[in-house]
């Protein structure tokens, strides 16, 4: 269905949903951060149970998953027309001046889609289908949450999981990197005043997000 | 200096292509690197040849006939020129140097280094003009248009569409070209009539021309030998969402 809309619509759409993912990650940093904050576990289970059973959240999720899915259908279509677009290319590799992580948004994004169906199995799947997370128990008594917490530390005890976990989160920064200043550009919003601002502000998300969500395995990896 | 030169050869539309390698002796340094060509068909025509076919005309970097691919850069290793303006004294004496035509779907090749660009003409032709009575030439100062406008404009009418853009996206598209056709009509009263028309239907014919999208990667404006912004982009981009929205 997307095919027939006009690529400028595609793009503001791919934009849009792109801006709205990226607000999604600092509210998911946010509630991981808490598992460093709290060694108990009781801050990030009472958060990560707030956010699995609060209608509204639970309402947005939807919201959510069609931000996804919108991002990455388009992103694969766009992709498509633009191999397309040139079916024979040129024997020497142009060598313009660009924006390196441009090239490379399709491919940064299909690992960050790999890690995404990973991630589901391992967290999402296993607390809304399969129901495998155990009650959170504090101070001996069973709090009616689960343990999200534990599912956490358990894994991040697996130092390949570890290694996967911050490989794919900085290539989730290279796709920001990029992504950040040209959802803006899509939308319209490029002016000589702040859009040196909007691509600086970009490269720092683009920087301390990652190493924000880096910095929770390492640390429960190396201090459990 | 002497270079050896790769050229793309391809006898019509229909045929297969290749490179063929041509080597080119005493040129000199400031030669333009169509003079340079032309020494290479001139040697080609009297050895009996069939001598390389690219586009040219004006020769001083106006009308935006000149193309080529040169070693991976449209209009070659130089910044802000076209082809024609490019001299010889940016290769290294002994150099290999591979000459491409523009590669995009919507431009195909027509021989040799010659591609059809007629698609540019084609979304022109969709609405890159002002149709409404604009009157006789008005008095200076009648029709208020403000300094900055008046130099953004004049920036992007400075396109000379040779679809250097198209050639250096890694999406062949078109959204340089287009935006600052756009731009330069959108940002003036005469224009404003018809923008929203305008936005739609150029970016409609476009897309069905098979351009590709455009990722922001920003080679166009690298490598426009007009220095055309990608902020006419974003213009374009605003313009049509309000085209859409209102």
């Amino acid at each position: 269905m997307s095919v027939k809309y006009s690529s400028i619509t595609k793009k503001i759409w791919m934009s849009l949903m792109g801006l709205f993912l990226m607000v999604f990650l600092v509210v998911h940093l946010s509630i991981n951060l808490l598992l460093l904050v709290d060694p108990t576990r009781e801050l990030y289970n009472t958060a990560a149970h707030f956010m699995g059973t609060n209608p509204f959240i639970q309402t947005f999720q939807w919201v959510l998953f069609l931000g996804f899915t919108i991002h990455i259908i388009l992103g694969f279509v766009l992709q498509i027309q633009n191999w397309i677009a040139r079916p024979k290319g040129y024997k020497v590799k142009a060598t313009s001046e660009d924006s390196f992580f441009s090239k490379y948004m399709i491919h940064t994004g299909v690992i960050i889609l790999i890690f995404l169906g990973i991630h589901f199995v391992n967290f999402f799947f296993r607390v809304k289908i399969f129901h495998t997370v155990p009650d959170f128990i504090l101070n001996g008594v069973n709090t009616g949450m689960e343990d999200m917490g534990i599912v956490v530390v358990e894994l991040f005890q697996n130092p390949s999981y570890v290694i996967g976990y911050v490989i794919a989160l900085i290539i989730l920064g290279f796709h920001l990197d990029h992504g950040f200043q040209s959802a803006w550009q899509s939308i319209g919003v490029n002016n000589s005043k702040y859009t040196p601002f909007l691509k600086g502000f970009g490269h720092l998300y683009a920087i301390f997000i990652p190493l924000g969500f880096i910095a929770i395995p390492v640390v429960i990896y190396l201090t459990t | 200096m002497d270079l050896k030169l790769k050229i793309w050869r391809q006898v019509d539309a229909n045929a297969e292509g290749k490179f063929v390698t041509y080597p080119v002796h005493n040129i000199s340094q400031d030669a333009s690197f169509l003079e340079m060509m032309d020494v290479l068909n001139e040697e080609l025509v009297t050895t009996g040849k069939e001598p390389v076919a690219f586009d040219h005309d004006c020769r001083e970097g106006i009308c935006g006939m000149c193309s080529l691919f040169i070693n991976g850069r449209p209009h070659g290793p130089d910044d802000s020129v076209t082809t024609c303006q490019l001299h010889m004294r940016k290769f290294k004496d002994g150099e290999t140097v591979v000459i491409e035509p523009w590669r995009a779907k919507p431009f195909p090749v027509i021989k040799d280094l010659k591609v059809d660009r007629s698609p540019f003409d084609e979304i022109i032709r969709s609405g890159g003009y002002v149709s409404v009575n604009t009157g006789g030439v008005p008095d200076a100062n009648t029709i208020p248009i403000n300094k900055e406008n008046a130099d953004l404009a004049m920036d992007a009418a400075a396109c000379i569409g040779c679809g250097a853009c198209v050639a250096a996206c890694k999406n062949a598209s078109a959204m340089l070209f287009v935006s600052a056709k756009v731009s330069q009509l959108a940002l003036l009263p005469q224009g404003k009539v018809e923008a929203k028309r305008r936005v739609e239907s150029m970016v409609a014919k476009m897309d069905d021309l098979g351009f590709g999208n455009c990722t922001n990667t920003y080679a166009c404006e690298a490598e426009c030998p007009k220095d055309i912004s990608v902020s006419n982009i974003a213009r374009m981009n605003r313009e049509f969402l309000h085209a859409k929205i209102t």
